[in-house]
């Protein structure tokens, strides 16, 4: 009976919802309360099922901790790997090899190379080529869904090569690699990153031609700078408005809170005041550090202005990103040596572990306390998603009066794809999107 | 356990229609699904042989059923997923689970061992809010299960294996060898031997590849245990002066933790765990219980 979400005459003074599936699990909903025409309150809620990882740490050593974490998530393994080895290491005082420090960047690459890929082709594109999947827009656009394929199996096959595998790979341990690959191993993937550099290249002039919705706002930024590198493992946490923090130091100013809808804990500033994190984040406070090629693609696309202010134009930062992670993995490639052993000797040391690395969707915060014996007493873990969840709630109820008078399939078609522009680590959950109105007098 | 045990004899990929393809999830990681999109090679191909109805993470496109067949990624956690599973089931005619969570329970089972509620609260802040059930378990504790791929994630070369023999109606081929047979296959050393590293791979069933050993690790046994393996006779091994290069014994909780992985909840791993405490160390530096495991 409602043909748009705030039917004209309508009575305010109703509960007021909007199914817009015929089925919904409840992973991932959206709920607008509207009073007088105007939304005061947008809560993302994310039900996913919790599985207490931060619990089920306790009581293992940091070798078994990088291999239970990277279960968090299929899509970004080598994140969780990543923040929890660099937290061990630091803490143990271990300095890698030069050569393993070049391979976890390698390694890095793959996975935002294989996680940027599905994003921008298989969750993000359909969305402003109004198809409902990468599999409907291949029956008329295949040449598009096969670069992305093709991106997203070259960086697959660096985490394969690296670690066994391209999801939950095997490799990293305390130190190093279990197995570091030989020369001939690594240089083997060169045609396929020489095309994907082309691939990606493509990608970004691609989605240059996208119409994304208008939106502007001026948000809080906040991700790991390097001076001499685009952040992947190291550099500080900085923000758009001067923080400055070591990369272990994220307790010092941030905090969580459990919010009544949501399984994921909700992450501010303290004091409050809220952030975000990802791509966009990245190219915008880290340009200086992209490679050439991302460089010259960002001035010849005339983006970065976008990409900062208009969330919905995070699926360039992603492309920018995909040119830099291309390039970057086939300079190490061309320069890779193995290391002189694999893995560096250590010994634990009790103390707080804490480090934070940048995940394809932004920084990934990890603190471990360690006991006398080596072993975890206490772990927390600050993924991404959580991280924005309030900056996306903020986006959504500014972005929601915009198309509050469209017919409701076409409003919840907007909100899902700014949801899905921040690429929450609940991207499943999102497409469940579940619209539901509260509407006060 | 139920295993291959897809009826030959229907070819789906034959009929007028195309068969229709479910995919969905419970408590897990999403890798398992993922890796039908890293089957970058294959992906199109399975689309023009399976009409995908349902499969959130790739699709908008819908559909509460009913489906040909089913892919079942997670565990059973919730309440709600309780009441979920077994609507899904009345709606699949094949019903296949996917990974470790949904055919073991998956690393979240180990709060099986564990006080939930203390869990719970130390994760969250307002467990009120949470729903959650004191133990994470397979999909075969709650509906009939057709046929089960292991892995934590599923091995691409298994799925394609399991859609191929749906499309020419045969029985799919998914070994039940262990883990070290695929290992000489490679031509690995056996680390174990050579090395003396724990690895659970004369008690894991293959799948992988023996990927572990190949790069210089033992296995964890991330497929599971396979058909009447020896798990508590490895356990006593490890723990035996055989079983380590320094000829001493290794401690319980060490030998117990091994077990406690990504499919603890499987026996006779399961057993192995409760017999060794190994989820997790107490803080007197000993295991919960320094009891033997018992025998099998």
């Amino acid at each position: 009976m409602h043909d748009t979400l705030l039917p004209p005459g309508a009575a305010l003074d109703a509960v007021f919802e909007v199914g817009l599936v015929t089925r919904v699990e409840g992973e991932g909903s959206l709920s607008l309360r509207v009073k007088d025409g105007r939304v005061e309150e947008a809560h993302l809620a994310i039900f996913e099922a919790p599985r207490y990882f931060e619990q089920l740490v306790i009581g293992r050593t940091p070798d078994e901790v990088i291999d239970i974490v990277a279960r968090i998530c299929g899509i970004c393994p080598i994140a969780y790997q990543m923040s929890a080895v660099h937290a061990f290491e630091d803490r143990f005082g271990v300095a890698v090899a030069p050569e393993t420090r070049l391979l976890r960047r390698l390694l890095y690459c793959g996975e935002w190379i294989e996680s940027h890929a599905l994003h921008v082709y298989f969750l993000h594109a359909p969305d402003f080529l109004g198809y409902p999947s990468a599999i409907e827009l291949a029956k008329d656009h295949r040449e598009v869904v096969e670069q992305g394929l093709a991106l997203k199996k070259t960086g697959n096959s660096i985490v394969k090569l690296l670690g066994g595998r391209p999801i939950h790979p095997v490799s990293v341990r305390v130190g190093g690699f279990s197995r570091a690959p030989r020369r001939t191993d690594v240089a083997a993937l060169r045609p396929a990153l020489e095309a994907a550099v082309t691939q990606a290249e493509a990608t970004v002039r691609f989605v240059a031609t996208l119409d994304a919705p208008d939106f502007e706002r001026e948000p809080r930024l906040v991700a790991l700078r390097h001076p001499t590198e685009y952040p992947f493992n190291d550099g500080r946490i900085v923000s758009s408005d001067g923080l400055d923090l070591p990369p272990g130091g994220w307790e010092t100013t941030f905090d969580e809170e459990h919010v009544p809808w949501s399984h994921a804990l909700q992450a501010h500033m303290q004091g409050g005041g809220r952030y975000l994190l990802g791509p966009a984040a990245r190219v915008s406070l880290d340009p200086g550090q992209l490679h050439p090629r991302a460089k010259a693609l960002l001035l010849e696309t005339g983006l970065a202005g976008a990409i900062r202010r208009n969330p919905n134009w995070s699926i360039a930062a992603r492309a920018i990103e995909l040119v830099h992670a291309t390039s970057e993995a086939l300079e190490i490639a061309d320069a890779y040596s193995p290391p002189d052993r694999p893995f560096e000797p250590w010994t634990a040391a009790p103390g707080v572990a804490a480090w934070s690395t940048e995940a394809p969707r932004g920084l990934l915060f990890h603190r471990y306390d360690i006991d006398e014996r080596g072993l975890i007493a206490h772990a927390r873990i600050v993924p991404p998603t959580s991280q924005n969840q309030a900056a996306i709630e903020a986006d959504l109820a500014a972005f929601a009066p915009s198309v509050l008078t469209l017919p409701h399939e076409a409003a919840t078609h907007r909100l899902e794809q700014l949801i899905r522009s921040y690429d929450p680590c609940i991207s499943c959950a999102t497409h469940f999107l579940d619209l539901r109105v509260e509407r006060e007098g | 356990m139920t295993d291959q045990i897809i009826s030959p004899g229907r070819s789906y990929g034959r009929h007028p229609h195309r068969a229709r393809l479910g995919v969905v999830k419970f408590a897990s990681c999403d890798g398992c699904q993922l890796t039908l999109l890293d089957l970058e090679d294959e992906l199109l191909a399975i689309t023009e042989r399976f009409e995908i109805v349902e499969f959130a993470e790739a699709t908008s496109v819908r559909s509460a059923g009913p489906y040909d067949v089913l892919l079942v990624e997670g565990s059973i956690s919730t309440a709600a997923q309780v009441e979920e599973i077994v609507n899904l089931r009345r709606e699949a005619t094949l019903l296949v689970t996917i990974g470790a969570c949904a055919t073991a329970g998956g690393i979240q089972a180990l709060r099986n061992w564990a006080d939930h509620d203390a869990y719970r609260a130390a994760v969250y802040a307002q467990p009120e809010y949470v729903d959650s059930l004191a133990m994470s378990t397979p999909v075969s504790d709650h509906v009939a299960v057709d046929a089960e791929l292991r892995g934590c994630p599923i091995d691409p070369g298994q799925i394609v294996e399991l859609l191929t023999a749906l499309i020419v109606g045969r029985r799919p081929q998914l070994p039940d060898e262990a883990v070290c047979i695929a290992c000489k296959q490679r031509g690995a050393v056996c680390i174990a031997v050579a090395h003396g590293v724990p690895c659970l791979g004369p008690v894991t069933r293959t799948g992988c590849g023996a990927i572990c050993p190949a790069y210089d690790r033992g296995c964890y046994g991330c497929f599971g245990p396979r058909e009447q393996s020896n798990a508590i006779g490895l356990a006593r091994h490890l723990m035996s002066r055989g079983g380590s290069v320094a000829g001493k014994g290794r401690a319980a909780p060490e030998v117990g933790r091994l077990f406690a992985g990504f499919t603890a909840y499987a026996e006779p791993f399961r057993s192995v765990v409760s017999g060794l405490g190994g989820t997790r160390e107490t803080e007197d530096g000993g295991s919960p219980t320094h009891e033997e495991p018992a025998d099998a």
